[in-house]
């Protein structure tokens, strides 16, 4: 393949991958890549990267596309002469090699782009990772290298030998566990990392290509989210915030008609000898709805409930007044958990712990709505938008339909927020559309569509 | 367009002369953004040197830095040009009988026009740099306005005709990403996103721009904030905070950063109450 076809190719990949390529930025990297040094792959990379990938949020799916397109040159790594100081890697027993592993880990090799580091990378998956599949073929799997070597068990040993006599559980352990956690994890990248462009070799860059992208994090579903998903969507609060606040402020201030700006009219006329030619208005009142957000907090949605909270909170300012319940088969406000200040963890462990939502364990829909118009009926006035979180699945208990109707009658606008994707609607135990009869329910799978609902509330 | 820079390795170098230390991420896009003449677009967080980075380019290549700060309300007449009407009404008033078309085209001549940093840069023969700080705070409208500049270098006066730059300014854009910028305006851009740096390249920061520090100390100093920044924080610090840490310890005189000269001085790298509690919780912090 060469280069030209290789950039085609590349830029194709990344377009296949959901980031928006034009056709201007891909003759802008021909032209970068036209007047760097080819053989410096660091700077290759950059260059592409500065001329085709503009959200930050793209970067490790494009990392992960280069490294396909434009893999390392196995020989360099290679060619570095073994060190002195033991046996071979592809020799050396288990226990040598985690010493080994531990070894870099705490150099902090990873990081400074020691050669060693990759080579010893390379051997540890040519060693384990390799298993074989059916009759004349081999496969390459991340997994065996990491269960070969369990870095995970490493920790303890290494936290000695960095800590030296210090005492344990202070601040010192604190910082240096951080330090040995991303070097694990650094580790763990590599090996995937080598594995992928071993797959790559043996098969074909096209067929690894589409599984070795993972979603950014606004495109990633909520009904799938992994723990280091969700603390990424939680970092992702407070900017997505920041953002909807600007744009709704925006949206405000974006008003031709409404009442004339006498002082600024007059101000601005002084430009053009005296004749108000540009007649600005007063900006119009914003409108700010209050809120009652009545959300699921069973297992099944959690995590979806949990981040639409935060969100919601942390735009408090966009809203004259936020209420929060939470129910699984019985209600509790939560409004109290979600302090101005408070920390979002912690919010979030206290809710689950000290609120009273739970008497059997299994959502039912109907019984919590009959509670909430009991309890709480007085929260929703003409002034408030009710927003509903949840999958709608009620486990075959009454929907009590005509009590919802009630509670979205008396308020101003009521939504239903379902994360569950359209298709799934109706399935089983779900009772979407009864309850989208009542309330208008829209599709919330992911960051994007929640961002999207907010800015046209 | 003269030749900034011969390579990203130059680049670095003559960067890390001024104090600036640029990883492969920074030097590769500063050297393509004056080989292939595009404006570099550097979003990221607060305080990690975005302006700083315009300002040592100016610095390393001896061109005039010519900065337009970007606000709510901004507009053409204040970016770009604005004809001087007192002195047009003066003209109009002083001309007595000449004839209205002498007169016209006398006033919309260069003599009444009042340049804006970006027509002034646009103008200059002399190398230049032109910083547009924090784009991400101006209106929409005013990415419009930036797009003929941006893309050919050149500003369109109705009454004059088209300005093209004699020598093409080296334009920086910031953005602290509190909006999405339109896909056009990013288009035209090389991206450069910028983001903490590694502890590493933190402590060599905190070396250079803290004279008398010890290397010790800078490295723990680096290795706790990279730790305060892995937690969920509301804001987390930023480099200018670091180095505002490493300059409170050794106006303190401590040598070394343990569990109460942190507890004591996490004012400085943390400004919200909230922030400052989970810290330390997760470090295992005193309260207070």
């Amino acid at each position: 393949m060469g280069l030209l076809e290789r950039h085609a190719a590349f830029v194709r990949a990344l377009r296949a991958a959901g980031m928006p390529v034009s056709v201007a930025e891909g003759l802008d990297a021909a032209r970068a890549i036209g007047v760097v040094d080819l053989a410096e792959r660091e700077t290759l990379r950059e260059a592409y990267a500065a001329t085709l990938v503009k959200r930050p949020a793209h970067r490790p799916a494009f990392d992960a596309l280069f490294d396909l397109w434009f893999p390392p040159v196995t020989g360099a790594a290679s060619a570095v002469p073994p060190r002195e100081d033991g046996p071979d890697a592809a020799s050396a027993d288990v226990p040598e090699l985690r010493r080994r592993l531990a070894g870099f880990v705490v150099d902090g090799a990873a990081a400074a782009g020691d050669p060693e580091f990759t080579r010893f990378v390379r051997a540890m998956v040519e060693r384990f990772g390799r298993q074989p599949a059916g009759p004349g073929r081999q496969a390459w799997f991340s997994y065996s290298v990491l269960r070969a070597l369990s870095p995970g068990t490493l920790m303890a040993g290494m936290l000695g030998d960095v800590l030296g006599g210090q005492e344990r559980g202070g601040m010192a352990e604190k910082v240096a566990r951080r330090r040995l956690e991303d070097g694990l994890a650094a580790f763990e990248d590599a090996v995937a990392s080598d594995v992928r462009r071993r797959i790559a070799e043996d098969s074909g860059i096209e067929k690894i290509a589409r599984a070795a992208v993972k979603p950014p994090p606004d495109q990633v579903d909520f009904l799938r989210v992994t723990k280091a998903d969700l603390a990424a969507l939680r970092r992702e609060v407070y900017p997505l915030a920041r953002r909807l606040a600007t744009r709704l402020t925006m949206k405000h201030k974006l008003g031709r008609r409404g009442r004339l700006d006498f002082r600024r009219t007059v101000r601005a006329s002084l430009g053009t000898g005296g004749v108000p030619l540009a007649t600005p208005m007063r900006p119009r009142r914003p409108h700010k709805p209050e809120l009652v957000v009545l959300c699921d907090a069973s297992d099944s949605v959690s995590a979806f409930s949990h981040f639409t909270l935060l969100l919601t909170y942390a735009l408090r300012e966009q809203f004259a007044k936020v209420r929060a319940f939470a129910f699984v088969d019985t209600v509790d406000e939560i409004t109290r958990f979600f302090a101005p200040g408070a920390d979002v963890v912690d919010a979030i462990t206290r809710m689950t712990r000290e609120a009273d939502i739970t008497r059997f364990g299994r959502s039912d829909y109907g019984r919590a709505f009959e509670r909430f118009a009991e309890k709480y009926g007085d929260a929703i006035g003409p002034k408030t938008s009710l927003l509903i979180l949840g999958d709608a699945r009620s486990n075959y208990q009454p929907p009590a339909l005509a009590t919802l109707k009630r509670l979205a009658g008396e308020a101003r606008h009521a939504y239903w927020l379902n994360p569950e994707p359209r298709a799934q609607w109706d399935t089983g135990d779900s009772v979407a559309t009864p309850y989208g009869g009542v309330v208008e329910m829209i599709e919330c799978r992911n960051l994007t569509q929640l961002a999207a609902f907010i800015e046209d509330l | 367009m003269a030749s900034w820079f011969s390579s990203p390795a130059e680049a670095r170098e003559r960067l890390a002369g001024v104090g600036y230390l640029a990883g492969d991420g920074v030097a590769t896009p500063v050297f393509l953004a004056a080989a292939l003449g595009k404006p570099l677009l550097a979003e990221g967080p607060a305080g990690v040197g975005k302006t700083q980075l315009a300002k040592a380019v100016a610095a390393v290549t001896g061109a005039e830095l010519i900065r337009l700060q970007c606000y709510e309300g901004l507009d053409e007449a204040r970016a770009l040009y604005e004809w001087n009407y007192k002195k047009q009404l003066l003209r109009i008033q002083a001309s007595g009988g000449q004839g209205w078309d002498e007169t016209h085209d006398d006033i919309f001549s260069e003599e009444f026009l009042l340049e804006r940093p970006l027509l002034r840069a646009i103008r200059r023969a002399e190398p230049t740099v032109l910083l547009i700080d924090e784009i991400d705070k101006a209106d929409v409208e005013v990415e419009g306005l930036l797009l003929e500049i941006l893309s050919d270098y050149q500003v369109t006066i109705p009454e004059l005709g088209t300005i093209t730059a004699v020598t093409r300014p080296y334009v920086v854009l910031t953005s602290n990403a509190t909006r999405e910028l339109s896909e056009a305006l990013k288009r035209r851009c090389l991206y450069l996103h910028l983001d903490y740096p590694s502890p590493e390249r933190e402590r060599d920061i905190v070396l250079a721009q803290v004279p008398g520090i010890e290397a010790a100390l800078a490295e723990k100093l680096a290795r706790t904030v990279a730790a305060l920044r892995a937690l969920e924080l509301k804001k987390s610090p930023s480099i200018a905070e670091t180095v505002d840490w490493a300059r409170t310890l050794l106006a303190l005189g401590s040598a070394d950063l343990d569990e109460r000269t942190t507890a004591g001085t996490l004012g400085v790298v943390l400004k919200h109450a909230s922030d400052q509690a989970r810290a330390a919780k997760e470090l295992g912090l005193a309260a207070g």
